[in-house]
This record gives C-alpha cells, structure tokens and sequence, in this order.
C-alpha cells in the first residue's frame, strides 16, 4: 500500500506528464504482479466500487470526534469532498501521531480484496469501530487513498493512455499491443496481468498499430503563390479531434492524435469501422455532427463525448459522432502512404463509393467525406477561408496534389491556414442566478483579464458554453468560494479560468476595459490554468487591432 | 457585528479607531495616526500622517510606503504614552517586525492580533502571549483542518523536492515578504548553503533581513545570473504573481510548487495548477487560534478574517467564550499574503 499511496502523491502533485510517465514506470517495474494489477485497474478507473457512502464515513469520523457537526460542515464547503475532509480532520488529531514506518503494511490487493470489502461487509457500531480503528493505523498521507478507495471516488490526473505508456514501458511491450489487449476489459489478477504482458507476436504488434499521423504547418502565403494553384488540394480544417480509423483482421479501433485508444467513448464509430472492408485504415477528424445539419457542432459538444466511456443511447443521439475522412492510408491491407494524394484520394471515393452501396442506413451519417474546394485563382484563397467560420471550421488545410503520407510535421507538402482565434482565457469574477429552469443555479458569469498592474478587470458577461454538468459542478464552487454578494449577485474567489470565443472586439467607452466584446461564449472551463496565467488586456488589446 | 458603542476600540469607515489615543490601527484610508501592526500591503497602507510600528519593520516599510514618512519606531514590550492610553506592540510571529498591538485605558487592555502564528520561524521573533480584556483575532485558517507541521518539517520536503530533480530548475513559489525569507532561513537551518536564484521583488526584500542577521543561505538575483548559465539543479523562488511577467521565461521548462496554508486542500493545490503544494503558513493554524484566544485571558473576542464566522461560534458553543465575527474590510487579506492568489506587491 505504501508504494502505491507513494505513486498517487507522485501522480497528484505534478502537471508534467514526464514526471507522471515515470512514476507509473517505477511503480510498475517494482511492483508485485498482484499489486500491479489492482493498480492498473484502479488507475484505468475499471475498479471504482462504492463500498462505504462518504455520508457514512462523516458520520463514522464525526462519532468519534468532539467536534460539532456544523463544524465539520464548515470543513466540508471549504474543502469539497466528504472523503478528503474526513481524511484530513482525522489526521489533525492528537492521537493520530502513529510512526508510519513502525505499521506492518499491507499490500495493496490484500487491502483491496480482504481489509476494504471486511469493512464494508461491516454494520453499525462494528463497522464504525472497524474504521476507525483502520484510519488509527494509516500513516495520516494514506488517509485521503484509503477513504477514497472506500467511498469510490478514487481519481488521479492520468490518461488511460499514459498508464497504458507507463506499464508497456515497464514490461518492454509495444503500446499499441498492451492498448489493444486491455480494450478487452481487464480484471484485477495476478494471471490477468501476466497474460496482458506477455510477449507480443510480430503479427500482433503490426495489426495493432496505427501509422503514425502527417500533420501540417502554419502556412506562408508567401512562399505558396509563387506556384500553380492547381498542385493544392483544399480541404477545411475542422475543429474536432484528429483521429485514425482501423479495421483489420486483429479487430476494429479508433486512436486518436494523442495516440489514445479511444474506441469505448465513440461505439457508432466502431461499427462504421467494422462496415469497412478488413485492412482499411482511414485518416480524418472525430467530431459531432447532427444528421441533417449543415454544420458541425462546436468543439463543446465533442468534449462532452471525450473520455466517457460506454457513453448512454441518450448521449450518442444528442452528440452523434461523425468521422470526417481525410486520408486513405491502408487499403486491402497495403500501404498507400508512399502513394500521390492525388491517387490516395481517388482510391478513397472509390471506396466511399462501394460502401455506400452496401453499408446500413443508420450508418451512412456517420461518414463524411467532403468535396475539396475548388482553386483555380490564389486570390479565391482569402474569401474562402473568411468563410470557415460560418461553417463551424477552423480555417482551411492546403495539400500537395502529389504529396506522399509522412510521418509527423514536414514541410512543404501540407499546410494549415487558420482563421485568427478569437479566444481569450478569462477568470471568473461575477455569478448570477439564472431564470427559468435554472433559476437556482448561478449561470450567468461576469469574467476579468488582468490589466498592467496585475488587477482582474472586468471584461465580458456570457450565459452559455457548459453543460449540464459542469453547470451544477461551478454553481457548487461558487456558493463555496463568494467572498461577497451586492444583491443577487456574489463575488467570487479568481480562481477559476475558462476560456471565451466570441466573433469580435471593439474599442469602447462605455466599458471600464475599454473594449466591447461581441457574441462571447465559454468555449471550455480551463481547469488545468490558474488564475495567474490568464490573459491580459494587453492581449486582448492586440486582437483588437488584428481583428477586422 | 459592529463593536459595542464606548468601548477601547471603534470601527470607522478607515477602520480600527482608539479615541483615547486619537489613532487608528492597520488603517485602511490615511489618517492622522496609524499604529502599525507589520508591514504587508493590507496592514500597512500609504497616506498617513505619523505611522508607529516595531523598529525591525522600518526597512519594510520605508520601502514600501515611502522612504520619508514620518515614522515612530519602538521596540516589543515599551509602553508608550499616546495621547489617554497605554500602547505597546508584542511580537506576533508572522514575519519580520510584526506586532500584536495592546491598549490600555480607563481600566480596560484590547489587544488587536494582527496576523500571527504560533510556529517557530527562524525568520523573526517568536509570538508572545499578551494578557487582554477584549481580543480582536484573525481566523484566516480558522478551520480545524488547518494544522500545521513543523517548518523545519516541510523544508526537509522542499530540499528532497528540489535535490529530487537534476534535470531543471525547480521554482518555488511563495509569497515575497516573510514565506520567501522564511524557507531561505529554514533552508539554512538545514544546513544547506547553495545560492539561491531569487525574483527581483523576493530580492528587495532581503536587504531588512540579513540587517536583522536572519541567517540565510546565499542569494543571488535570477536577473544577474550571467547569460548562459545552467540552470538545472538550480532552486528559484518567485512571487506567485511573477508567472505572468516574463523575468521567469529563461526558466523553460521547470518543476513548479506552491508554498502556502492553503495547500493543504487538494482542491486548491488542483486549482492551482501548478504541481505540488508545500503546505507552510504563516498564520495560526486551528489549534493556533484556539491556544492564543485561550492565552490571552480574554472574556469578549472579536474576531476578522477568513473564517470569522466559524470560529467565533466555536468559541461561543464550545469554549464558552463570548465572540462574535466583526465586519468590516479585513477581507482584503483574502488577495494579499499567505493566500493562493497573491499577487506580487
Ligand atoms: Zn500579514
Ligand atoms: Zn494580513
């Protein structure tokens, strides 16, 4: 338990996904394949059983404790979390002074499969005994994992894909293969995890792996209009997730750019793989896009689908997920990449073709593939690329009719021409309550840049851009973190960051800043960005003057 | 709650206010006379006539409000004579030359807390408990999940942090007067004597600290170090504030942690964003708070800050003593000092 309790401080206490690369390393490469497993599974979150309420575990702490219940609530609205505030009043205790090193310790599968479940399998004044007498022999830093493990709520800030780098680097396994395996489920055993480590067979490893993505530069109009326009093919660029699309006879899978196993979040995408024919591999972009519309949804919409596994029917017909095929890069199991664009491309309506004609209808939504846009003139460039923006795309994408498929960013055969972003990263100063079906939720937020002397200043007022969701989980926040209220409205701590799109900005008078911002939206909460790293007026000032 | 009319001490709209001695305490517009209790920038603010405060806390405040104010300074545990009462100023504990402030008049002693701590920092003079009628306290970690290890403790976890990474610059954020000088002085006391790279505003505050031969490791301004130079393996420590400016960009890619109370929570170390948490504050800590209202004798505590609320009611219910929160514009602590935004002064 230590060393895992070790391994979660090292994962919570950094933002580098380096130092968290190797600690899993470490911890993998030491571990007891029985401990491993569980903490594999733990760190998938495949395990994540409620076996005490944090409502019982308060009551249990608050038993045998002098404090006054409103006080151990004031504890809680300051800290967010029954588990964590229980953890930490317990530790405060005198008694709790135990010499961590002198404790026999356990290791992790036997608190996992023996000492958690016995607590559980507890009642009343037992059980409550038993957990009290459980945290009395924690070391106070294992306190918090315990609880955590007991109530369910056990998380940490890694991707599935990074624990799959750390344990495939630890067991010198191609990650590709062990992403593959564990797409399978996995149960927490020492068999199951020596079974998921063995040796890759070289057909395996190969049937596996995605290629790795081409991608493309900011484009220098200057260098380009020196030539015939007629070499470039014109695509947009879409704002969704860069994503490689597998069917081979190893099984159908989905990765996107981060080189993450992404099958679980998006089924209807799995099945239109396995309406391919086998050894097809497509290049393209993930994104959410209603049947009949003529526009994508915005970024929002895919964020809500990311990361949530085994999505609900609710979910996938609210956010229905499309595949916007780029690129054919494997067909009849060989590969294009070497091929001409040009030729790739005119393999990939061949197919396109074909399985139109065979595929379900439910099926055909989910496939898209647009027409490159015409460009005969490099001065029908411009006018083009204005015109992303009303189709919910990113800007424009130029690439080398005779372009070969490359691997990572080389230059000079594609290109990337973006609309200038129109987004500032803002912290939260103003909330007030919503009306309607919100009426008791804070929905409406006043945000703040920072000026020169590194005072938040008022800047823009939105309503929408959060879900559901993320809406309760802020209207929380803010009733815990006011610092003061004029009326309806409560003053809140500068803590939380979010980024705002809108469509322009103004000099204005009328606004202490002195700008006027048209059409703002939140485009996403930026959790992982303190307050201090917002941006400034001054930014904001610059995108005034590049904007039109 | 307002304070009870007649009493020692009055709230005005510039805050704390001793008619006896005609002064007003940390005020918070400029007045005629201000009673000092330490040097940060919600305590101590420009514009006053003649300011009375602990002579080691002259540098500071000289610095910050002005090389040529008309200042008093006196040493801990004088009792002076201003106007009908009796003033004297005790050591708080909090950083370099602060105060608790005590009045004496018509047969009645309140004592104001300022901010303080009951930890040994080897950066300043040590609390001292001071006997009073009526207590005003600060309670901005008046939460019994607040408890504090020892400094010494915490400094052992920032050398194995820093000794941790050889490969980069490892940038410690604190607050620039009192934390940053506090860790420097703890550092020394374990017995580590490497430079350390500091961010120009950690730096204008050394100069009142090694002239109160606060034994510190070696420093040296980030700015000065010559063009070039490795920076691996190298501890800096910055103002939190300073991430936004660009002194720290030649840092590249550095590991970062945050030293303050709040660190404490996990939610706020997330918020934070920037890595780890060293949880060291230079404000009483639950038991703290309790201990030094219990200390003092007091039969009536007003109590500023944070958790105002909280622990007045405890004192109430639990303890049995009368308080009551007292309102007013104490919350500017909230921005300043040993809190998660604090700003660079
Ligand atoms: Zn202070
Ligand atoms: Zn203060």
């Amino acid at each position: 338990m230590r060393a895992f309790s070790t391994l979660f401080q090292e994962l919570d206490g950094t933002t580098r996904t380096g130092a968290k690369l190797t600690a899993l390393e470490r911890y993998f490469r030491s571990a007891p394949a029985e401990d491993a497993a569980w903490a594999l599974a733990l760190l998938l979150g495949k395990r994540r059983r409620r076996l005490i309420t944090g409502r019982r575990l308060r009551e249990i702490c608050l038993e045998g404790s002098p404090l006054p219940e409103w006080l151990f609530e004031a504890c809680h609205s300051q800290v967010g979390d029954s588990a964590e505030t229980v953890a930490l009043l317990w530790a405060q205790r005198d008694q709790s002074t135990v010499d961590a090193a002198a404790l026999p310790e356990a290791p992790l599968h036997h608190w996992m499969e023996q000492r958690l479940p016995q607590l559980a399998a507890l009642q009343g004044a037992e059980q409550a005994e038993a957990v009290r007498g459980c945290w009395a022999s924690c070391p106070p830093e294992q306190l918090l994992l315990v609880n955590k493990l007991l109530s369910g709520g056990f998380r940490v800030g890694v991707s599935t894909g990074l624990v799959t780098r750390g344990l495939a680097r630890s067991a010198g396994l191609e990650e590709a293969v062990l992403a593959h395996r564990l797409m399978g489920g996995f149960e927490p055993s020492a068999a199951a995890l020596e079974q998921l480590l063995a040796p890759g067979q070289q057909e395996e490893v190969l049937a596996a792996r995605p290629y790795p993505f081409f991608l493309a530069s900011p484009l220098d109009p200057a260098v380009l209009q020196q030539g015939d326009p007629g070499q470039w093919q014109l695509e947009w660029k879409w704002d969704g997730i860069r994503g490689q699309l597998i069917h081979r006879r190893a099984g159908c899978s989905l990765w996107s750019r981060g080189e993450e196993l992404i099958n679980d979040a998006f089924p209807e995408l799995i099945a239109l793989a396995a309406s391919l024919p086998e050894g097809t591999v497509l290049d393209g972009e993930v994104i959410v896009w209603q049947p009949q519309a003529e526009a994508p949804e915005p970024f929002a919409s895919l964020q809500r689908r990311l990361g949530r596994k085994a999505p609900s029917t609710t979910l996938q017909r609210q956010c229905p997920a499309c595949f916007i095929a780029y690129d054919l890069l494997e067909h009849g199991g060989v590969d294009l990449r070497p091929q001409p664009l040009e030729e790739r491309r005119r393999r990939l309506e061949q197919l396109r073709a074909q399985w139109l004609s065979e595929a379900p209808e439910a099926l055909v939504p989910r496939w898209r593939l647009p027409q490159p846009e015409p460009l005969s003139h490099w001065d029908q460039l411009e006018p083009l690329r204005q015109g992303a923006r009303e189709r919910r795309a990113e800007g424009l994408m130029l690439k080398r009719r005779d372009s070969p498929y490359l691997v990572g960013r080389k230059r000079g055969h594609w290109w990337k021409h973006k609309l200038e972003p129109l987004r500032l990263d803002a912290v939260l100063l103003y909330a007030q309550a919503g009306s309607g079906r919100r009426a008791n939720l804070y929905t409406d937020y006043s945000f703040g840049l920072w000026d020169n002397s590194g005072t938040l200043v008022t800047f823009a007022k939105a309503y929408s851009g959060l879900d559901d969701g993320e809406i309760r989980e802020l209207d929380r926040w803010i009733r815990a973190h006011t610092t003061e209220r004029f009326g309806p409205v409560r003053a809140v701590e500068p803590l939380q960051v979010f980024e705002l799109a809108f469509e322009g900005l103004q000099r204005s008078n009328r606004h202490k800043c002195g700008i006027a911002v048209r059409f703002p939206r939140i485009s996403r909460w930026r959790q992982d960005k303190p307050a201090a790293e917002a941006d400034s007026l001054a930014t904001a000032l610059a995108l005034l003057e590049g904007s039109p | 709650m307002p304070l009870p009319p007649g009493g020692l001490l009055q709230l005005t709209p510039e805050g704390l206010y001793c008619p006896a001695a005609q002064a007003w305490i940390d005020p918070w517009r400029p007045v005629p006379r201000a009673l000092i209790t330490h040097g940060h920038a919600d305590h101590a603010r420009p514009g006053c006539g003649t300011y009375w405060a602990v002579g080691q806390a002259e540098g500071i405040l000289r610095q910050r409000l002005g090389e040529g104010i008309d200042l008093i300074p006196v040493e801990y545990g004088e009792r002076h004579r201003i106007g009908g009462a009796r003033v004297s100023f005790h050591s708080a504990g909090h950083v370099l030359g602060s105060a608790q402030i005590r009045l004496e008049a018509g047969g009645e002693r309140w004592l104001v807390s300022g901010d303080y701590k009951r930890c040994p920092d080897p950066s300043c003079t040590p609390f001292e408990p001071v006997a009073a009628d009526v207590l005003i306290t600060e309670a901005t970690f008046g939460l019994p999940i607040y408890r504090w290890r020892s400094g010494a403790a915490v400094a052992q976890e920032i050398v194995d942090w820093w000794r941790g990474a050889t490969d980069r610059p490892s940038l410690l954020l604190c607050y620039a007067f009192g934390k940053a000088q506090r860790v420097l002085a703890e550092l020394h006391r374990l017995g580590i004597r490497d430079e350390v790279l500091l961010h120009g505003s950690v730096q204008q505050l050394m100069e009142p600290y090694r002239e109160a031969q606060v034994a510190m490791p070696p420093t040296r301004p980030l700015a000065e170090l010559p063009r070039g130079a490795p920076l691996e393996g190298r501890l800096v420590i910055a103002p939190p504030g300073a991430l936004r400016g660009r002194g720290l960009s030649r840092l590249k890619t550095p590991q970062t942690a945050f030293v303050s109370g709040w660190m404490a929570v996990r939610g706020a170390r997330r918020r934070r964003g920037t890595g780890h948490g060293f949880v060291l504050s230079d404000h009483a800590d639950w038991p703290g708070l309790l201990r030094s209202v219990r200390e003092s004798g007091a039969q009536q505590v007003y109590v500023t800050h944070g958790q105002s609320n909280v622990l007045a009611r405890y004192l109430r219910e639990v303890e049995g003593i009368a308080a009551e929160p007292l309102e007013g514009a104490f919350e500017a602590e909230r921005f300043e000092g040993d809190t998660p935004e604090a700003a660079a002064p």
